[in-house]
């Protein structure tokens, strides 16, 4: 692997930018490999790459039916963040956060990291109370989420200024210094490049159409490109679980739904941190590098595979940001896309076996770029032992069957 | 924005109604001879079909009444659920 240095910048830059290595090949795929990793997003390239650099395995391959990334990785609003209620979710998203901190450093792979901080409204009586409660479970373990009042959000967002008849006034925030925006392309590149400076095999344009399994064994895939041999195989394909899982027989307790985003044009910076509207199920809203103001909210409220949104969550959550901002009626929208989510059940990950050995699955649920360096530490961990990293054993399966749900449903929506 | 046909108001916008879900998902007649598996999966897991589904469909800000359709997951094509005359569930 080439590294990435200031010297090499230079050199390269003597040279016209004309040597640079390619950041990963593009082999062909083997006939067999140790483990399969089914979708190239960061959950399954971030797999491959704590296969190979925390259990030494390394005769893997990822399997991309499109271009690496190029499905949620590559469509979300790049918020990461820990505020969550329940005591299994608060050391599992932390972690995924440490994890960020350091990435760009372990993967040698300029991720932008910019810890800006987010700030949460409080409007009704009830938020403020999920608000405490959850303060309350964060502080437990170490995590800085705090509520403060409408002077210090004056004071970080300068250019608040609600509406005088708001329907629900704003009576304070809840703010997560902590909360961070980390560019989506440079994780998944990054882990790629990674992983197959290791020796993972990384295959784009390669979709899988059957999962072979003999005697309660996964044996491989179906591909696009002829048959693959496996003993392990691993899914993390967000958005098409219950497809790729159906191809063996398994059925998931999650239902496919798309999420939109929009974004403006390009302003002059006006907003440091990340602001979530109408609490936790509503609109949320930044400034990206660029200077466009970046917007997204809940899911289209049923089941789609379609990868674009309906116009009705664009006026609502139009109608919310210009409550609070006014100033920003005279914005232009520039692009609007949707990817589709995998929500599960109870608004929690799972990362699990399954009843057919040597089959693993990562389904990264409502917001999965968070969660991406720590569900995939914990699912390659998943994948090389065969049972669950302490910090994920709540995430598996058999809490459906146990009654130990992680309801997470109201605060994880989406971002 | 999808346009649902409802069989007494006719085709209103998609804010006008809630997605019952999956409506070939049925409660298991006596669910006490389930073992725990076939249980869980009623309570929890989904069919989550790629293609053409089955749902339930509320009326909740017109008529109020819930029927079914079938709508195509990936095309939003809506057609009447096979058999069913505008079935009115
Ligand atoms: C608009 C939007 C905004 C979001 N904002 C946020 C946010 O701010 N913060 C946050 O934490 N999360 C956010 N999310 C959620 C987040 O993007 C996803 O949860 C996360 O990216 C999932 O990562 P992944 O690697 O599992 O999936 P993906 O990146 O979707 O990767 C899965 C890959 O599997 C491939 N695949 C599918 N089927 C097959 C097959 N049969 N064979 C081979 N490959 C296959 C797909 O092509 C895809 O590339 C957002 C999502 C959207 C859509
Ligand atoms: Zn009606």
């Amino acid at each position: 692997m080439q590294r990435y240095s200031i010297f090499s910048l230079a050199r390269n830059a003597l040279s016209h930018h004309r040597n640079w290595q390619r950041a990963w090949r593009s082999p062909a795929p083997k006939a067999r490999y140790n483990a399969v990793i089914i979708g190239g997003g960061g959950h399954g390239l971030g797999t491959a790459h704590y296969l190979a650099t925390e259990h030494g395995l390394t005769n893997i391959a990822v399997l991309e039916k499109g271009w690496i990334g190029g499905g949620n990785t590559g469509r979300n609003t790049m918020t990461v963040r820990s505020n969550f209620l329940r005591e299994a979710s608060v050391p599992f998203h932390e972690h995924s956060l440490d994890l960020y901190r350091q990435l760009s450093r372990e993967l040698n792979f300029n991720t932008m990291t910019n810890e800006r901080g987010m700030i949460t409204f409080i409007q009704s009586s009830a938020v403020n109370r999920i608000a405490m409660q959850m303060a309350n479970t964060m502080h437990i373990y170490g995590a800085d989420y705090r509520v403060i009042g409408l002077d210090e959000v004056r004071r970080r967002i300068p250019i608040f200024e609600p509406a005088e008849d708001m329907r629900m006034p704003i009576h304070g925030a809840v703010y997560q210094p902590r909360a961070s925006m980390v560019r989506h392309d440079a994780v998944a590149w990054g882990f790629a490049r990674s992983a197959d400076a290791r020796g993972a095999d990384i295959i784009q344009n390669c979709e899988v159409t059957g999962i072979l399994r003999e005697g309660g064994r996964v044996t491989g895939v179906e591909t696009t490109r002829g048959v693959i041999h496996a003993d392990k195989v691993g899914m993390a394909v967000a958005g098409h679980g219950s497809v790729v899982a159906g191809m063996a027989g398994i059925r998931l307790p999650i239902v496919t739904q798309p999420l939109q985003a929009w974004v403006s044009e390009p302003i002059k910076p006006v907003l440091d941190e990340i602001v979530v509207i109408r609490s936790y199920f509503g609109t949320y809203l930044m400034q990206s590098d660029k200077g466009e103001i970046v917007v997204g909210q809940g899911c289209d409220p049923y089941p789609s595979y379609a990868q674009r949104g309906t116009f009705p969550i664009i006026e609502d959550a139009t109608t919310a940001m210009l409550e609070v901002f006014p100033s920003f009626r005279r914005l232009k929208l520039l692009r609007h896309w949707a990817g589709m989510l995998d929500m599960v059940y109870d608004g929690s990950p799972v990362i699990s076996r399954t009843d057919l050995k040597g089959f693993y699955v990562d389904l990264a649920g409502s917001g999965g770029f968070k969660t991406t360096p720590a569900a995939a530490r914990t699912f390659a961990h998943l994948i090389a032992r065969d049972e669950p990293h302490p910090l994920a054993a709540a995430y598996e399966l058999n809490r459906f069957s146990n009654g130990q749900l992680i309801p997470e449903g109201g605060v994880s929506a989406n971002r | 924005m999808l346009l649902i046909p409802c069989p007494y108001c006719g085709e209103r916008n998609e804010h006008e109604f809630v997605c019952g879900g999956d409506a070939e998902r049925m409660r298991p007649p006596s669910p006490q001879d389930l073992d725990d598996a076939a249980w869980q999966d009623y309570l929890y897991n989904n069919t989550n079909a790629k293609g053409w589904v089955r749902e339930r469909w509320w009326h909740v800000l017109g008529c109020g009444r819930w029927f079914e359709i079938e709508r195509h997951t990936v095309a939003h094509a809506i057609r009447q659920p096979e058999g069913s005359g505008g079935s009115d569930g």
